[in-house]
């Protein structure tokens, strides 16, 4: 019985729209647990602090200068209180982003931590702590002071869903900010869809494209940075180049999440 | 009985939480440990089927609820686990020492078999070799690292019942 159960919820929850009875009963249940995981995600957040220290540590080992810089940041951290530091530094980071000359016009922002995370093998996805009632809809951009992160893909009342950058679902179109070839930066890995007449090389930022045609327009803003090419190639057969990047933004380390909200809503 | 639903849905609940909060943020080759699969086994072990299939449904909708996923899937697998390692535990395993390592190895590999079939008909971006040949073999070692506190905590909260069958000598 609870299996049958359970198939129907599954087909309940799949056909209706998300503004159905069943996701309205979870979006509840949602805003019913949140205390609970602000709550579990406060008290494991030191340890995770120190997880994320000493996993650091042994990644920076194969790393270059720029990553050793970081790792000596960390050890000057580790005498002050790993958990305030780390969060006071996050923190200060996206204040100093949304009043950079980079932040893009037109649009407000909800700073909101990262709560729960879905299983790594399915989805790149995350669970923020904000939601509809902080005025976050279904595809609003959301950033860091280093770039592109992701995008909203589910909001409930007072949490969301995210789909990051690595996520297999997302594609972002992008332009190489220094030659203005134009491509599809697909699950934060591949700059795809970028002809063989266009000069991209290794070492070239890619940015939001942020067009506008007619009525439609990209849902994110142009020039947010996504990431660095590290690698160029094509061959005769493939009508279009085949290009590598390294996203900005180290998924590893997330913890709060800035979400663009347009003004003109 | 009631006192031991009171306990599950209180153990099952705080594994959900800090399965979502804290354990899925561990990531070695996209494995992750699942307390809550390794919970709800040593329940289900203790309690037996209607036991073990409710509370896999409850979890598996806090957890779905938590993660803002459609809801039923992590329900659905849960319910069977539990079901059939309660299954397990009234037949035959109950009292034998391996019988909690055996039954979170077995469950943790059709676990990932399910989810992943559940996925793939929902139609997730799910890759098989991702799920069962980098993720599985860290999660198994993952979660048998947990069953040994996790059954030996459960274990405490859910004593067996007393049978009320007690040795005699026939005499005469």
């Amino acid at each position: 019985m609870l299996v049958l159960l359970s198939i129907a919820l599954i087909t309940i929850y799949f056909r209706e729209s998300s503004g159905g009875g069943l996701h309205q009963v979870q979006s509840a249940g949602s805003t019913v647990l949140r205390p609970f995981e602000v709550a579990a995600d406060r008290v494991s957040r030191p340890f995770r602090d120190a997880y994320g220290y000493f996993a650091g540590l042994v990644h920076a080992k194969s790393e270059n200068n720029r990553l050793r810089q970081e790792v000596a940041k960390l050890r000057q951290s580790e005498t002050l209180n790993l958990a305030a530091a780390s969060e006071n530094a996050d923190l200060r980071s996206k204040l100093h982003f949304v009043s950079s000359p980079s932040y893009p016009k037109g649009f407000d922002y909800v700073t909101a931590p990262i709560i729960a995370q879905v299983p790594a093998a399915y989805e790149q996805q995350v669970t923020i702590d904000a939601g509809s009632i902080s005025g976050i809809r279904q595809f609003d951009p959301v950033v860091t002071g280093e770039g592109l992160v992701g995008t909203v893909v589910r909001v409930a009342r007072n949490v969301s869903l995210v789909a990051l950058l690595t996520d297999d679902t997302t594609s972002v179109s992008a332009i190489d900010a220094n030659t203005r070839a134009q491509g599809v930066v697909k699950a934060g890995a591949s700059f795809d869809h970028v002809g063989k007449d266009q000069r991209v090389e290794q070492g070239d930022e890619l940015v939001t494209a942020g067009w506008k045609d007619g009525g439609l327009a990209s849902i994110y803003p142009p020039g947010i940075p996504i990431g660095r090419v590290t690698s160029v190639g094509q061959n005769e057969v493939d009508l279009y180049k085949h290009v590598q990047l390294q996203p900005f933004v180290n998924f590893e380390t997330l913890s709060s999440l800035v979400v663009l909200i347009p003004k003109s809503r | 009985m009631i006192a031991d639903i009171g306990k599950g849905a209180a153990v099952l609940f705080v594994a959900a939480i800090l399965q979502v909060t804290l354990l899925s943020q561990i990531d070695v080759f996209h494995g992750a440990p699942d307390l809550v699969l390794v919970t709800l086994v040593a329940v289900a072990l203790l309690r037996g089927t209607i036991f073990g299939a409710a509370a896999g449904f409850g979890a598996g909708l806090v957890v779905d609820t938590a993660t803002l996923q459609t809801l039923g899937v992590t329900s659905l697998l849960l319910t069977i686990a539990g079901y059939w390692i309660g299954r397990y535990g009234e037949t035959t395993g109950r009292d034998r020492s391996h019988a909690p390592f055996l039954s979170v190895a077995v469950v943790t590999l059709l676990y990932s078999l399910g989810a992943l079939i559940l996925h793939y008909m929902l139609g997730d971006p799910a890759s098989a070799s991702r799920v069962l040949l980098d993720a599985f073999p860290f999660e198994l070692i993952f979660n048998l690292i947990l069953t040994l506190p996790v059954y030996a905590l459960c274990r405490r909260l859910f004593r067996p019942p007393p049978t009320g069958l007690e040795e005699v000598q026939l005499l005469g």
